[in-house]
């Protein structure tokens, strides 16, 4: 029954999303104003229709049911509660039911909580919420049922991925779909503002909450799923170029872009139509991201929920929909008034090169991640990953570095060079000792590794300068955000840049008893033992770290046996110290009964993932900031 | 002198005999072993789902980084093993794809975007200063 009355929900939730952009159409072509009135709650229901779908598949998942083809594919009644759940977005129709409830609810959200967009624009920003709905919606109800049933239902389900039975996996995709999804309400906002040619400050100010709360989510997403990789793939390594990776990567660097050129149109009202050109973009990469992700076009480590028939409608829906958008732009661009003019050295100036260069970066970004398709075309297969990236991207990033550091030092409207350059002295000798350290003391791993240790560095300096000789209690939080965001920045680049200068790596056979070296550390090979847990059993192996004088702490890692799909997992065991990290791995034995060891000691690598948080805090800040100060100016109007 | 060079004869011995010793330890030299790892990140292992032989459990992965710790050892340049690798598999080994008339687009990408770019973004500029 529960099933059935997912399903049921489902489709109710189609129609609503048929009705609201109907609706909507009729309002903004002269309806009355019952018809206007009428769009609001008509998102809500669908919202509320789509949450409840969800929550249907979330029991049936709880409850084990196996006449679901769903659950019997992708859980079993034996796993833990929180992978019963976890398993309702570990496949692909639950992952698209999701997506589709999140972009239902942000509809829902709009329709309930955005008063400063004016009657017209929200109606039409609802309608083209209507219309993307409806799309996902046709998707899954024709070519994804996840309340399908089998005639015959098994005694047990075949269970679930066991790398995908982390905790890490039940937040992770929830977080990243509410950054994805979220940014369908940029687009549609930017649509709005297209159809009711109402492209100016009042359309930035609404917008740019709703960018940031996506884009917080966006962040932490990326930050979870980076450190979920790095502790279950047990290689050590965080990032890999995957096109996964990738996807998730190209709507973040379109949503910073946007975050920042909507501060321009919402203080200067300048770049109207790219901050608009940028909105479509932005949610234009999420569904590419989907598309990517779901049609198993490329293979990827992520490749664990595709189905390529599926491909050709997730393709057809997003021709529609970036093409509608762009033909829209094409129209309509043409009666949005250019914005203000501005100066080149300026703080506009300096978002313009932080747009033009995170935009650069989202084109190689795209063309590396699409190009083996294209050459495959050509007969040709062929592979693009780090190296490429790497070389690529890494230079024009770490000029944004730069830009970053100096950017938020300059003023609105126009400034001095000479001005600058005395607001800059402390950041640019902060780099310059920088470099002396570095030159002196760190090994040369890479240009990018060495150039990024420095420029952290300054850029940790330069991210504070904005608050010297500034009244702390009466800065701004949007301020304290900015400041805080861009710090984090200069962190995760640390990290980043320690982790690839300063690695140890230690790879062995060895037998219980002998000793190993790994950086500062002397590692023993104590012994193995049998470990049990609720849905696998485990050979874990005991190591003694000792570093100098100081206590010995011990690290486990574990050779994971899942029976239900039978799979072999290693856990690596990780010591967080407060200058990096111990990493351990368990791999097979050999016929001389000697083990393979991985050991890595990772100094600093913590802080990518702290700076991605402190990036995330950043964002939630100047949020809070923004609705702050709105309500104070709402109060201050009715007052 | 002669006293570690017995040691370190039989090991090279054991090495060539077994060929998966390097499938998972390093090389003494720390310099080459760094030389393999730096070549190993850059090599896509061929059965996985999109992961390099550097960080796979897949047995390919390990017979592919103990023939690259062996021939690194032996002295070879990482160029070579790449295009030796590239000769028997093709180009979907080398997550570095080798400049070619195909691949031409992919690497003039980033300074084509860049140049059109600073048109887009200066011309804007003159257009708002005029």
């Amino acid at each position: 029954m529960i099933a059935e009355a997912g399903l049921a929900a489902l489709w109710l939730a189609a129609a609503v999303a048929l009705l609201q952009l109907v609706l909507a159409g009729v309002a903004l072509r002269g309806g009355q104003a019952e018809v206007l009135a009428a769009v609001r709650p008509v998102a809500v229901t669908g919202g509320v229709l789509a949450l409840l779908a969800f929550l249907c598949l979330v029991a049936v998942f709880v409850r084990s049911d196996m006449s679901v083809l769903l659950v019997v594919e992708n859980s079993h009644s034996a796993k833990p509660l929180l992978y019963r759940i976890s398993g309702v977005w570990g496949n692909h129709e639950g992952s698209m039911l999701l997506w589709v409830t999140v972009l239902g609810l942000a509809g829902a959200a709009i329709a309930r909580i955005e008063h400063r967009l004016d009657e017209r624009p929200l109606v039409a920003t609802l309608g083209a919420q209507g219309a993307i709905a409806l799309g996902f919606f046709a998707f899954l109800l024709f070519a994804s049922n996840p309340f399908a049933r089998v005639a015959q239902p098994p005694a047990n389900g075949l269970g679930l991925n066991p790398l995908l039975q982390d905790p890490g996996l039940a937040f992770h995709p929830p977080t990243l779909y509410l950054g994805y999804v979220g940014l369908s309400v940029a687009f549609s906002f930017a649509v709005g503002a297209l159809v009711t040619r109402d492209v100016g400050p009042a359309f930035a100010r609404a917008m740019r909450p709703w960018v940031l709360g996506a884009w917080i989510f966006l962040t932490l997403g990326i930050t979870a799923g980076s450190y979920w990789a790095y502790y279950e793939l047990g290689w050590g390594g965080w990032w890999f170029w995957d096109p996964v990776e990738n996807a998730s990567l190209m709507p973040w660097l379109a949503a910073t872009a946007l975050l920042h050129s909507v501060t321009v149109l919402a203080t200067r009202d300048g770049l109207r139509a790219w901050t608009v050109m940028l909105a479509v973009v932005a949610f234009s990469m999420s569904m590419i991201g989907t598309f990517l992700v779901r049609s198993g076009i490329l293979t990827s480590v992520h490749a664990f929920a595709v189905d390529p028939s599926r491909g050709t409608f997730i393709l057809a829906l997003l021709a529609l929909y970036i093409g509608g958008a762009l033909a829209l732009f094409a129209l309509r661009i043409g009666t949005v008034k250019t914005g203000t003019t501005f100066e080149l050295l300026s703080r506009e100036g300096g978002l313009v090169l932080n747009n033009l260069l995170l935009s650069v970066i989202l084109g190689v970004v795209l063309i590396g991640t699409l190009y083996p398709i294209v050459a495959s075309a050509f007969g040709v297969q062929l592979s693009v990953g780090p190296p490429f990236f790497d070389k690529a991207a890494g230079p024009i990033a770490l000029a944004l570095v730069v830009a970053l550091a100096a950017g938020p030092l300059v003023r609105w409207r126009r400034d001095r060079w000479d001005a600058l350059a005395g607001r800059l002295l402390v950041p640019v000798a902060a780099t310059g000792l920088a470099l002396g350290a570095v030159v002196l003391f760190a090994p040369f791993k890479s240009v990018l590794s060495s150039a990024g240790l420095v420029l952290a560095a300054g850029l940790a300096v330069a991210s504070v300068a904005p608050l010297w000789g500034r009244n702390l209690a009466r800065t701004p939080l949007f301020t304290w955000g900015m400041v805080i965001a861009h710090l984090g920045v200069a962190v995760s680049l640390f990290g980043m840049a320690a982790d690839a200068a300063f690695t140890r790596e230690t790879l062995i056979a060895a037998r219980p008893g002998e000793q190993v070296g790994v950086g500062p550390f002397r590692v023993t090979f104590d012994g193995l033992k049998p470990a049990m847990g609720p849905n696998w059993s485990a050979l874990e192996g005991r190591f003694t770290v000792q570093r100098g004088d100081a206590a010995p702490f011990v690290l486990r890692p574990q050779q994971r046996f899942f029976a239900q799909p039978p799979t072999t997992t290693s856990e690596a065991s990780i010591a967080t110290l407060w200058d990096g990290q111990l990493y351990a791995v368990l791999g097979n034995a050999d016929a001389g009964g000697r083990w393979q060891v991985r050991l890595w000691w990772k100094p600093f690598v913590t802080c990518i993932w702290a700076g991605g948080a402190l990036i995330a805090l950043g964002g939630a800040l100047s949020l809070l900031g923004r609705i702050r100060r709105a309500r104070l100016r709402h109060e201050e109007a009715w007052a | 002198m002669r006293a570690w060079l017995l040691p370190l004869a039989a090991l090279t011995l054991v090495a060539a005999t077994s060929p998966a010793r390097y499938a998972n330890t390093q090389l003494a030299d720390p310099a080459k072993e760094a030389e393999a790892q730096a070549l190993m990140v850059t090599l896509r292992c061929l059965v996985c789902q999109g992961q390099s032989i550097a960080d796979s459990d897949a047995d390919m992965a390990a017979d592919m980084r103990a023939l690259v710790r062996q021939r690194i050892a032996r002295g070879e340049r990482a160029g070579d093993v790449r295009d030796w690798l590239i000769a028997r598999y093709g180009e979907y080994v080398s997550y570095d794809p080798p400049l070619t008339a195909l691949t031409a687009p992919l690497w003039l990408a980033p300074i084509a975007l860049l140049v059109v770019g600073l048109i887009v973004a200066r011309a804007s500029f003159r257009r708002r200063r005029s």
